[in-house]
């Protein structure tokens, strides 16, 4: 039995070749994206088929919940509220944040919560009881959250204990140390126009703010997009349609505009949302467009393969978890920000799972590898949105606490679900 | 072909504790040569591989690259040599597409940031001098079919323009038609002077594509033959060591029945 070496697609190459200078050879069973944009509405239904899902379901999740609250509550949909909402999820959402960069490595940090609750604390203490000026107490309780993440990070890589067990010792921990730093009094008022207060109290009341974070947003998204299709195009490997760019510039500046507009009609432009937002692109810029990223998503998808390709995995492995601690003690600054006190109730109770569901429910795969930070911010929304619209129709917390346990349930259920189905499409 | 090997191994032994793993084992392989290392489980082919590779530090004799003689102490060396080693399980990651699996831990960097463009013309130019074919550059790896992985897998390899590519059962657990892509993919490695050495089990890709055939056997050489010149059951016979053997009863028995 020999094998024909000389079979028809040896024959049919230079053929291919000469026809084809500009565009490479493919392959006939490749599902190439026509140009244009039905091409791209084409690659849409494929994508849906295929369990490619991306954000929709949380953006149709996210929907249908406020049509329901709406339909309860006029006051829902209203601007004050969604100003409100706004500012109420950055806390959350930042620690959210650091969270995804956990789960991209299919880990997970339960101390979050706790360590977020020390860094408001510290930042009392340090600040009101002991007078310490005020950005050096701000820098400094944002590094303790950096070395708690880091230790915990540590023990995870070098010494090879499970990081769930890890973090629920530091859950504990820093629990302990936080009730410990406090003292007796148990809450310490921060200062009302301090910086921190002014986190989430300050809001840039000139119209002009709103919408020209919209229009720089816009236009900047336009600016990235464009140029990079046209050095893609110098470089002769396929571009998106310039269709196909401008409807997603022209959606995202809808979007813009009118959450501009919706931030104007009541206090403006809320600087925690500003902050917020940095923060995602930041963390988005750095996990898609840079090696330390591409590290992340590796070690999400196979340790072994990136060991092999040279990454230092516990040097990644740690950075990660302070990371995580970073972003959970910034999240814990605009918690203390939010009430005006550093208190012994901060960072605990349900609070480690809200900020745990908020990055799944937002599309996060429990399974490593796969996610986005924009994720926490979708997730966040769905979290507060429930929380807001029960508190505004006077139903408990037990309530809430079930049916926020219900859309986790059913995000991870798609999580798994889809998961499946990109198996059998081929297309995981 | 040149006349001084690439590669050539001179006495190799290891051990393993009381385990005589390989012994005075030689072989050699030229630029433009696809060496196939065959034997049974257990004959040291994996070992002398690793050896080759730098997992495994040889105990006795000598490596000599391009006449030279060289230590191989670890995988880094075998690699700043020139040696890619493309392993069974491929250790490529799944959620990561085409392009972020080949250029992973060597990413090209443009002001700290990732080059995209410029890792994919690359990957597409890379994938093409290979006249390798895949769906899109820019699919998970997850989406791809065994054989695709596989090619993806020693196009990775050839990223660091090494001398000889090593190739370990590239074609278990594939079927026909994929097994036809990689075999060309080999072809082609050496049609480019890359030196190949290519372990396998399946006779009919050795006979298909190799040039030379060097069994082992019990940790030791049993014999280097020109694929050419040699037939299928010579070779199976240094596999197992005699020419009375399971296969050629096998053999001898279904000629006899067709001669009743």
């Amino acid at each position: 039995m020999s094998i024909d070496k000389t079979p028809a697609p040896a024959a049919t190459e230079p053929a291919e070749k000469t026809a084809a200078a500009a565009v490479p050879a493919v392959d006939p069973r490749l599902l190439v994206r026509e140009q244009g944009f039905a091409g791209y509405v084409g690659e849409f239904k494929r994508k849906m088929k295929a369990g490619d899902l991306g954000s929709m379901p949380v953006v149709v999740g996210l929907l249908v919940i406020w049509a329901i609250f709406t339909s309860l509550n006029g006051n829902f949909l209203t601007a004050g509220n969604f100003s409100d909402m706004s500012v109420a999820m950055v806390g959350t959402g930042m620690i959210a944040v650091g969270i995804v960069f956990v789960l991209l490595l299919g880990e997970i940090d339960l101390s979050v919560g706790s360590v977020s609750g020390v860094a408001g604390a510290a930042f009392a203490v340090m600040n009101v009881t002991h007078g310490m000026n005020e950005i050096l107490a701000l820098v400094l309780s944002i590094l303790t959250g950096t070395v708690a993440g880091a230790i915990h990070g540590f023990v995870f890589a070098r010494i090879g204990v499970p990081a769930f067990a890890v973090t629920l010792a530091g859950l504990l921990f820093w629990q302990g140390f936080m009730l410990r730093i406090l003292g007796d009094n148990g809450t310490i008022n921060l200062d009302a126009d301090g910086i921190v207060v002014n986190l989430t109290s300050y809001y840039f009341s000139d119209v002009a703010a709103a919408y020209g974070l919209a229009v720089v947003v816009t236009a900047g998204y336009f600016l990235s997009a464009f140029l990079g299709n046209r050095r893609r195009e110098a470089a002769g490997v396929p571009s998106r349609p310039l269709s196909e760019i401008i409807v997603r510039t022209v959606l995202l500046g809808v979007l813009a505009f009118v959450v501009a507009i919706v931030f104007n009609q009541y206090k403006g432009l809320p600087l925690a949302v500003v902050i917020f937002l940095a923060f995602l692109l930041l963390t988005d810029f750095v996990l898609r467009r840079t090696a330390y990223g591409r590290k992340v998503f590796a070690l999400g998808g196979s340790v072994e393969a990136s060991r092999r390709a040279g990454i230092n995995v516990e040097l990644v492995r740690i950075s990660v978890f302070a990371i995580a601690g970073t972003f959970a003690a910034i999240g814990g600054l605009f918690v203390a920000s939010k009430i005006a006190s550093a208190n012994q109730g901060a960072g605990t109770g349900e609070f480690l799972m809200n900020v745990i569901a908020a990055a799944v429910i937002g599309g996060t795969s429990l399974f490593g590898g796969r996610g986005r930070t924009w994720d926490a911010l979708l997730g966040v929304m769905v979290i507060v949105s429930i929380q807001y619209g029960l508190a505004l129709e006077g139903i408990a917390s037990p309530v809430q606490y079930m049916i926020t346990g219900g859309v986790l349930l059913a995000t991870v259920v798609i999580d798994a679900v889809t998961r499946k189905t990109q198996k059998t499409a081929g297309r995981a | 072909m040149s006349a001084t090997p690439v590669l050539a191994l001179r006495g190799v032994s290891k051990r393993f504790g009381a385990v005589q793993a390989l012994t005075d084992v030689e072989l050699e392989v030229h630029a433009g040569e696809v060496v196939a290392l065959v034997g049974d489980n257990g004959a040291g082919k994996s070992t002398l591989v690793k050896t080759i590779a730098g997992v495994h530090p040889i105990d006795e004799g000598a490596i000599e690259w391009d006449g030279r003689p060289v230590t191989i102490s670890k995988p880094n060396d075998a690699q700043n040599l020139g040696i890619a080693t493309v392993y069974q399980d491929l250790a490529l990651c799944d959620n990561i597409d085409v392009v972020g699996n080949l250029y992973l831990g060597r990413e090209i960097r443009k002001r700290g940031v990732l080059d995209e463009v410029e890792m994919e013309r690359r990957s597409r130019e890379l994938l093409d001098t290979l006249s390798i074919r895949i769906p899109s550059v820019r699919i998970p790896i997850a989406s791809l079919s065994g054989g695709q992985r596989q090619v993806v897998a020693i196009a990775r390899s050839m990223l660091g323009e090494p001398k000889l590519v090593i190739l370990d059962e590239p074609t278990a657990a594939l079927g026909v038609e994929q097994t036809a892509q990689v075999l060309d993919l080999v072809e082609r490695l050496r049609e480019r002077g890359h030196a190949v050495i290519l372990i396998s089990h399946n006779m009919a890709d050795v006979k298909a594509v190799a040039d030379k055939v060097a069994v082992l056997r019990l940790g030791r050489n049993n014999g280097i033959f020109e694929v050419k010149s040699t037939s299928q059951e010579e070779i199976i016979s240094a596999i197992t060591g005699a020419t009375e053997n399971a296969v050629t009863r096998r053999a001898a028995r279904t000629n006899g029945e067709i001669q009743k």
